[in-house]
């Protein structure tokens, strides 16, 4: 533990921008947790006589067209977007991992007709996948996370599969075999947690594009309805505005997405670092 | 050790596809039995009664067993028939094929975009590591993945439109005024430079830049960094210092030896980013107003109109399958290696 501690410290000195993305991803949970609580208006309450303001000291991120300030609408939807990507790959990572892992230590029918699984999927056109999925089973926010975990099972069966063949054989698993574990037993203790820090690097490079595919999914009305705020959603509404030069309804919505996006992407970058940095570029 | 002939390769890898492509027409088939609700129901409107309803379920089809509904839906699809759009009052297929043109000009153009920025950034920043083009490689990099596509659209417009008013109103392939080009291939461009129209060439073009830019802003970041990547492993190779030694010149050794090496995962990588680039379509179309598959589709969602949402999927994935077809087929055609190795 020590010696990781060392390789933390160690990576974080060299490259400061993973520091930088903590901090940001830091942020960006604070603003999940207490974004309601810490939000200066009513996220959903209207006032059109302060429609259409452009960003003020009081009105950080200026007024939307109901007259709602963005900036309390931009943090109060925080924890939705967040929610949605983390549940997302939360579910993906449960059930690829397993997948993933039995696969690659039995090998077999198992594992064919897990890979052609994911074949199929990843045949897809991934946010078309997803489009299709939310609009035959749904239009809810329940079903936004089911399809975004389905369209990042692949990565992390895929990961969990690699890792979980390379070690079936190994020295240690072979000891530990030897030693009459059963094969259940060598699976669920001596591979499993071995495979875990690869799908740690997995979750952090796909969050943001959980985060992203998800906005995405809201901004062309799937999932998440009006009036609720939520960014993609936000921008969508804001849209219609910029021509008219009310860049702040769209683009201060857009760009905190944007900053969430960046964040993971550049943690899951220096936590591939920390992990296998033979993989750095 | 066997010896392969480059057309069994082709013809194997073909075969290959063939699984892909059965998968692919079975989830869409089962996307629409998942449908909520009873589809004859939907179908036969609020003022139905049960004989109609029953009617139209015999119509539909949806009176028979899975497995007999499966078949039909396959004569269908081998005839060509995605069924009727509620949206376009008409075929599915018709309308695809309509907007299909303004998808694939749209992508098309966007993909140049991004491999004529990448390519020359990547090779740039592998030549010189650590030097500024490395750094604003590697910064470009990090920020293409991050722009959500229909935020980099929107801050487009009202940087080029709004402020600096040099880019035309996002109102979709042409302005209201002009008249589309006579039909040829459906590309707007082509065809007006086919047909002698500078002027219509210059409005679909101009109205082209701002959308292709937004769909290729978010595919060359990993184009780059895949290109970057590539070559820096391939200069490093032996055979690129034996041909540093033998005092070849440094573009030739650049271009013909590292660059055409370096190309194969870079077209790979191209396969994936033509993933995203169709699902990105759906998000700057919406921005753009571009009346092309992505805008059917939005439509289609707003209205339930499952069959034309089915085709839609079914569409934009078989044109990935494809691409992906022609991909591995151009890698066996280029990778001499293949032939021996199993």
């Amino acid at each position: 533990m020590t010696s990781f501690g060392r390789h933390f410290r160690y990576v974080m000195s060299e490259n400061p921008v993973t520091a930088v993305a903590l901090g940001m991803v830091g942020l960006l949970t604070f603003a999940a947790v207490f974004g309601t609580v810490l939000a200066p208006y009513d996220p959903i309450a209207t006032d059109t006589a302060r429609a259409l303001q452009p960003p003020s000291g009081s009105h950080w991120f200026g007024t939307d067209n109901l007259g709602r300030d963005v900036f309390s609408r931009v943090l109060a939807a925080t924890r939705l977007d967040l929610g949605i990507a983390v549940a997302a790959v939360a579910l993906s990572l449960v059930i690829g991992s397993v997948l993933g892992v039995l696969s690659g230590s039995f090998g077999g029918w198992l594992d064919r007709i897990v890979g052609r699984i994911m074949d199929t999927i990843m045949a897809f056109p991934l946010f078309v996948l997803a489009m299709g999925i939310v609009a035959a089973l749904g239009n809810t926010i329940e079903n936004v996370v089911y399809a975004t975990a389905l369209i990042n099972l692949p990565f992390y069966t895929r990961v969990a599969r690699a890792e979980a063949a390379v070690r079936r054989n190994a020295g240690y698993v072979e000891a530990a075999r030897l030693a009459g574990n059963s094969e259940a037993r060598l699976v669920a203790v001596h591979i499993f947690p071995m495979i875990l820090p690869p799908l740690m690097v997995q979750i952090s490079l796909n969050l943001g594009w959980a985060i992203l595919n998800a906005a995405g999914l809201s901004f062309i009305g799937l999932g998440v309805r009006p009036p609720s705020p939520e960014w993609g959603i936000m921008v969508a509404e804001g849209a219609s505005f910029i021509i008219s030069g009310q860049w702040w309804l769209a683009l201060m919505p857009g760009a905190v997405l944007m900053f969430a996006v960046l964040a993971f992407n550049l943690l899951g970058d220096g936590m591939r670092d920390l992990v296998d940095p033979r993989q750095r570029t | 050790m066997a010896v392969r002939t480059r057309t069994g390769l082709v013809l194997a890898r073909m075969l290959q596809a063939l699984p892909t492509i059965a998968g692919v027409i079975v989830v869409t088939f089962v996307m629409t039995r998942m449908l909520p609700g009873d589809p004859a129901v939907y179908f036969a409107g609020p003022m139905a009664t049960p004989e109609s309803i029953a009617e139209i379920r015999h119509q539909l089809g949806l009176d028979r067993s899975l497995f007999e509904q499966f078949w039909v839906y396959l004569g269908d699809l081998a005839r060509g028939d995605l069924g009727m759009s509620l949206v376009a009052g008409g075929p599915v297929t018709e309308e695809i094929m309509r907007r299909l043109p303004a998808s694939m000009e749209l992508t098309m153009f966007g993909l140049a975009f991004a491999l004529g920025v990448a390519l020359p950034l990547g090779v740039l920043a592998a030549t010189r590591p650590n030097s500024w083009v490395d750094h604003l490689c590697r910064l470009i990099v990090t920020l293409g993945v991050s722009l959500p596509t229909f935020f980099t659209g929107l801050l487009l417009i009202y940087v080029f439109y709004y402020l600096a008013g040099i880019a035309p109103a996002p109102v979709g392939r042409l302005d209201f005024i002009t008249p589309p080009p006579p039909h040829l291939t459906g590309f707007y461009t082509f065809d007006a430079l086919i047909a002698g129209q500078f002027a219509t060439f210059w409005g679909a073009l101009t109205q082209l830049v701002l959308p292709a830019v937004s769909l290729g802003v978010f595919a060359l970041a990993p184009i780059a960094r895949m290109t970057r990547g590539a070559m820096l492993q391939v200069l490093s190779s032996d055979f690129i210092r034996a041909a540093r030694a033998a005092g070849l010149k440094p573009r030739t050794v650049l271009v013909t030896y590292a660059f055409r090496n370096a190309l194969l995962p870079v077209l790979t990588t191209v396969g994936i980013v033509f993933s995203f680039m169709l699902g990105a379509n759906v998000l700057v179309e919406k921005v753009f107003a571009w009346p092309g598959l992505g805008s059917f589709a939005l439509e289609a969602l707003v209205a339930s109109d499952y069959a034309s949402i089915q085709g839609f999927v079914l569409t934009m994935t078989m044109m990935f399958v494809v691409l992906n077809l022609i991909i591995d087929i151009l890698y066996t055609l280029v990778d001499r290696r293949l032939e021996v190795s199993g």
